[in-house]
């Protein structure tokens, strides 16, 4: 095997790959063979490191220094005086906020930070099979197939606690018993990878990062619910995912980790991809699988539910990718082990992918039961431009949005619905206070009107409706009168729309009636925004 | 696969490729990278080390460089640093001496006593 000295790690997540990681890689590579250097450094692009504004991100070990915003500039540099002499270039590095990193001292970034699902997200290289073997990969699959009954496997994940990071927070062990339980000749597993809530991308991120502990979470899945076949459900947009989990799964077919008879068990299970097109519905369950027969991407009628009756008929798991990625250091390590993290309620960690007006925007993991305040000033170093925290949405586009009284309130799946918001899939806009209220809520409304599918009247007419309005409000003809129409059609398509979409599509607007009902007011009463940032 | 035992065998095999990016307590060879010392010839010593390492299987020593630490008058200079012992620094290390260094100190715990630079 060949020795390096250093490994030079370039994020090759979506985000870095848009700001030229290829190029830098390149000429990093380029540079290391002029110089001499490429028989003792390894060049390895791995999956996301985390904060995503920053990129392109490398990491140098053994020191674990980290470069921002690396141009291909400055490549020669980093390689002449750190890899050559081994002078860190001070001026690019960033402040050592990741894990690993031993040079700098770690500041609140990575201290509130849990790293269960992100493990290998950044660390290793997501093409290595044997990486992933390396940081105890497959070891978790071998432990349920050779040392565990499958009933026993579910009883795990059961006290784990873990439940749906998709956003449903449904009880993963319970899902998992009621395909067990079902009688039938065939099931399935699906892995839900159509990652379509605005501002959400950790599941891309997991997938291109450590595709394999969603191959193997799936197989673990399958034995416990007796499965042979899976899918990952991919957004056709996600080419890079879907690149890695295609790689993924040919490179453990061929050491027999999926197929046939794995680890002399008995225990047979092939995974393929599926790829989506792009629809807001297809992330909901029913749907996805409506996709997946090729029919139109519609939720159907519940009861029954997949687990007994999903895809073509068979009882069917479908697992959201953070969740499944949460499945083999919870085999590896107990259910007690994972309920050490996170509140009572809600063990466990969360993967939240931070975008708006804030300074570290990126992907983080933290327990459950966080609150706002700590991750958007402690991890996420606060607002920029000195501005003020307005409110942040939590849950993407469909969750509520909270104001900065309630920054002090526990992010988990049970207090934030208390709130009348909600936890969903973990994606985190925050806003300054140059924001005008309705002027969001327009766009917001907008995208949903745009994504219903139109099965159902309540959610095809009410988006539209709550569109209408909104819109009205925002060019300074609404009235009272629609205020109270707002509330009126958001309680009725909660209480009648067919699935998630339309249930929870008035939310945002709950919540902003709620707690900026002052600003709504504002645009009627005085046909003024007190923001003065809107159109009126 | 057929068994856990030859899991086991790829992940040990597989840790060794990652290990560097683990950080914790391992044995570390820094050799000084000045002007001062490549002039000298310490990336010559630096290869040594590699190939000396690469020779030996081991895969456990970090190696790594530092800048001018101001006595360029003994470039290239090595340091050798493991856990729960002294540090060491040699001076004048040519490609044989680093040989020998590796082979005595590092795999053997023997400190090579005459090329030690005597610190105050």
């Amino acid at each position: 095997m060949q020795f390096y000295r250093s490994h030079v790690l370039v994020c090759g997540g979506t985000p870095c790959v848009l700001e030229g990681c290829r190029a830098v890689r390149d000429a990093l590579t380029g540079e290391l063979k002029r110089l001499g250097l490429d028989e003792e450094i390894r060049v390895i692009e791995t999956g996301c490191l985390g904060p995503c504004a920053l990129g392109p991100v490398i990491v140098v070990y053994p020191e674990g220094t980290l470069y921002e915003k690396v141009t291909v500039s400055d490549v020669p540099q980093i390689v002449e005086e750190h890899l050559l002499k081994g002078r860190i270039v001070r001026s690019l590095t960033g402040e050592g906020r990741l894990r690993g990193i031993v040079s700098y001292e770690e500041p609140a970034y990575l201290e509130t930070q849990e790293r269960i699902v992100l493990r290998n997200c950044g660390i290793i290289d997501p093409s290595s099979i044997e990486e992933y073997i390396a940081s105890d990969g497959y070891r978790a699959l071998a432990k349920c197939l050779t040392e565990m009954e499958p009933c026993d496997v579910i009883e795990v994940v059961k006290q784990s606690g873990l439940v749906g990071r998709g956003g449903a927070a449904f009880p993963t062990g319970l899902k998992w018993g009621f395909t067990a339980n079902a009688d039938a000749d065939e099931k399935f597993i699906i892995c839900n990878a159509d990652e379509g809530e605005p501002g959400t991308f950790k599941d891309r991120l997991v997938l291109e990062g450590d595709p394999h502990s969603i191959l193997e979470a799936m197989a673990i899945a399958g034995y416990a619910v007796g499965a042979r076949r899976g899918f990952v459900y991919i957004r056709g947009e996600y080419g890079l995912s879907i690149h890695r989990i295609n790689q993924g799964i040919q490179q453990a077919k061929a050491m027999g980790l999926l197929g046939e008879d794995i680890f002399g068990s008995g225990f047979s299970f092939d995974v393929e991809v599926r790829k989506g097109a792009g629809a807001y519905v297809c992330g909901e369950e029913t749907a996805l699988i409506e996709s997946m027969e090729g029919g139109r991407g519609e939720p159907r009628f519940k009861p029954p539910y997949p687990g007994t009756h999903g895809f073509l008929g068979k009882p069917t798991v479908v697992n959201n990718v953070e969740t499944l990625a949460n499945i083999p250091p919870i085999i590896l390590n107990g259910a007690d082990w994972y309920r050490g993290f996170g509140t009572l309620r809600c063990p466990g960690t969360k993967v939240f992918t931070m975008t708006g007006d804030i300074n570290s925007k990126g992907l983080i993991e933290v327990p459950m039961g966080i609150t706002l305040r700590k991750i958007i000033y402690e991890i996420g170093g606060g607002i920029p431009e000195g501005r003020k925290f307005k409110m942040a949405q939590t849950g993407g586009t469909s969750g509520g949005c909270l104001p900065s009284e309630m920054l002090d309130v526990p992010m988990d799946y049970f207090t934030l619905p208390e709130m009348g918001s909600a936890l969903g899939s973990g994606a985190l806009l925050i806003m300054d206070d140059s924001h005008c209220i309705v002027d969001i809520a327009e766009s917001f409304m907008r995208f949903f009107a745009r994504e219903s599918c139109g099965k159902c009247v309540p959610c095809r007419e009410g988006t539209a409706r709550l569109h209408d309005i909104v819109k009205n409000l925002a060019q300074g003809n609404g009235t009272y009168e629609d205020l109270r129409v707002l509330k009126d059609l958001s309680h009725a398509m909660q209480k009648t729309a067919l699935c998630g979409l339309g249930q929870s599509a008035p939310i945002p607007i709950m919540t902003m009636l709620k707690y900026f009902g002052d600003e709504f007011e504002a645009h009627i009463k005085d046909r003024l925004c007190p923001t003065g940032t809107c159109r009126l | 696969m057929k068994t856990v035992e030859e899991l086991e065998r790829i992940r040990k095999q597989a840790q060794a490729m990652t290990r560097l990016r683990e950080g914790g307590e391992t044995t570390k060879i820094v050799v000084g990278m000045g002007t001062c010392g490549i002039a000298a010839g310490a990336r010559e010593t630096l290869s040594a080390i590699m190939d000396e390492l690469a020779r030996r299987n081991i895969q456990d020593v970090i190696v790594t460089q530092t800048g001018c630490i101001g006595l360029c008058e003994q470039e290239p200079i090595i340091t050798v640093v493991m856990p729960g012992r002294e540090k060491v620094a040699y001076g004048k290390v040519s490609m044989e001496k680093a040989r020998k260094i590796v082979a005595s100190h590092v795999v053997n715990g023997q400190v090579v006593g005459e090329w030690v630079i005597p610190t105050g």
